[in-house]
């Protein structure tokens, strides 16, 4: 019986996109329980030296770090951290939409703007929406490390140093929960108080050990370190989600869709019985 | 009552210790320094060694780090270690056996980038002894 066999192809063909989402998902999930045992273990660490930063930016230092100074804007460099691999839902789309928009701001004051992309994803978007790359980095894999993003950050605080750039950005996503995942653009350079700490209103400063410079260096570079790799080490544990749920969504889309041309099978299989049946009936009344 | 402080150590992998605290002593890069509540603010690098806590009630612990910074506040006080074990955690034999290893490393040097690295491994070596006698001398007290 010749019934409905493109939609039995379509039913099968449909069949096997759900296995491999649902495989997917499995993946997905798996790897996003030990991303975001990577990114909670890195957290403490990353929260106590921005408080040490916060306490630095509020004092009143004999010798002020480069790093600490606000400069007239004339270029700003956006670090923008995205994934390597898509089937993520809108996770890249969230970050890029909210990059651009800063973006535009800085652009309509008449502002250069410089782009390290972190993930195989941004180095394409850039490409065609058109920025002007400096640093690139991709293939991080599922265990970043930082030694893998010194080099595309160096890039960037160098030419802060050299006074190329004005200010410095980052965009990634912030990882709410397992359901949400918040695209986040957060000032880096030149650092900026944020806390209130009523305790440290009045005029104090450090005592250094050994001296400032060499201390504020290392302590502000790897500060800075410890940032963009949080932030990698997030956009990774937030990639695993957004593809975990994608997958799911997925899934149940071909579920669906299975179901309504299942149905459709049968729908037209009965009829052609029914049809059958008539032809046979009619043609034995004939006779 | 003694004063206490807040004092959190934190390495890179994880959140090691975070309570309050009677006295801190590191070791600083000029040399070792202790800390009481209350101390004037003060930032400083921390070269490979133990990290010596008494906490509120006067209960004594070590800590090893490998090196990282210090920041002192008079309300709070925070270690940023780069790898930080508590010290019973520490091997002995293997630490010693490494200090033998790098000084052998540094005894036939090839380049210098293998020299420097062979002597940071030695103070990293020596440091791990120096806490596991501090412990020692602590426990035969």
């Amino acid at each position: 019986m010749a019934v409905g066999k493109e939609i039995k192809t379509q039913i099968a063909s449909i069949g096997s996109t759900r296995k491999i989402t649902s495989a997917m998902e499995m993946v997905a999930a798996s790897k996003m329980r030990k991303a975001q045992d990577r990114m909670q273990s890195s957290r403490p660490y990353a929260r106590s030296i921005r408080g040490v930063i916060q306490h630095l930016a509020k004092s009143n230092p004999e010798y002020k770090h480069l790093y600490l100074q606000e400069r007239e804007t004339k270029r700003v460099g956006f670090i923008v951290v995205t994934t390597d691999r898509g089937l993520c839902g809108g996770l890249n789309v969230n970050a890029f939409k909210a990059a651009v928009s800063s973006m535009k701001e800085f652009h309509d004051q008449n502002v250069e703007i410089d782009v390290c992309a972190l993930g195989s994803k941004a180095v394409a978007f850039f490409k065609s929406y058109g920025g002007n790359v400096v640093a690139a980095k991709t293939q991080m894999g599922d265990q970043p490390e930082v030694g893998d993003l010194i080099g595309a950050v160096k890039v960037m605080l160098d030419s802060y140093e050299e006074g190329k750039l004005d200010k410095l950005f980052i965009v990634s996503n912030e990882f709410v929960n397992t359901m949400t995942q918040k695209p986040n653009v957060e000032q880096v350079l030149p650092l900026k108080a944020e806390d209130d700490d009523e305790r440290l209103n009045h005029h104090w400063d450090y005592i250094y050990e050994p001296d400032a410079k060499e201390l504020l260096n290392s302590l502000l570079v790897r500060y800075i370190e410890s940032l963009v790799y949080q932030a990698v080490v997030e956009n990774n544990a937030c990639e695993q989600a957004a593809r975990m749920l994608a997958m799911k969504n997925a899934t149940d889309n071909a579920g669906n869709l299975i179901d309504e041309l299942q149905m459709v099978y049968n729908k037209a299989r009965q009829a052609a019985i029914t049809q059958e049946i008539s032809e046979i009936v009619s043609g034995a009344a004939a006779v | 009552m003694a004063m206490t402080v807040h004092c959190d150590i934190v390495s890179a992998e994880e959140e090691v210790f975070s309570g309050l605290i009677e006295f801190v002593s590191v070791t600083g890069s000029l040399g070792d320094l202790g800390v009481y509540p209350g101390h004037a603010p003060l930032l400083s690098e921390l070269k490979p060694g133990p990290v010596e806590l008494r906490k509120q009630g006067g209960e004594q612990d070590i800590f090893y780090i490998s090196g990282g910074f210090l920041e002192v506040q008079p309300h709070k006080i925070t270690v940023l270690a780069d790898s930080a074990l508590h010290a019973g955690d520490l091997d002995e034999a293997a630490a010693m056996e490494a200090q033998k290893h790098a000084e052998q490393a540094m005894a036939d040097q090839t380049s210098e980038f293998e020299y420097s690295k062979a002597a940071s491994q030695l103070a990293e070596a020596t440091a791990q002894l120096r806490t596991l006698q501090q412990i020692r001398k602590k426990l035969s007290r």
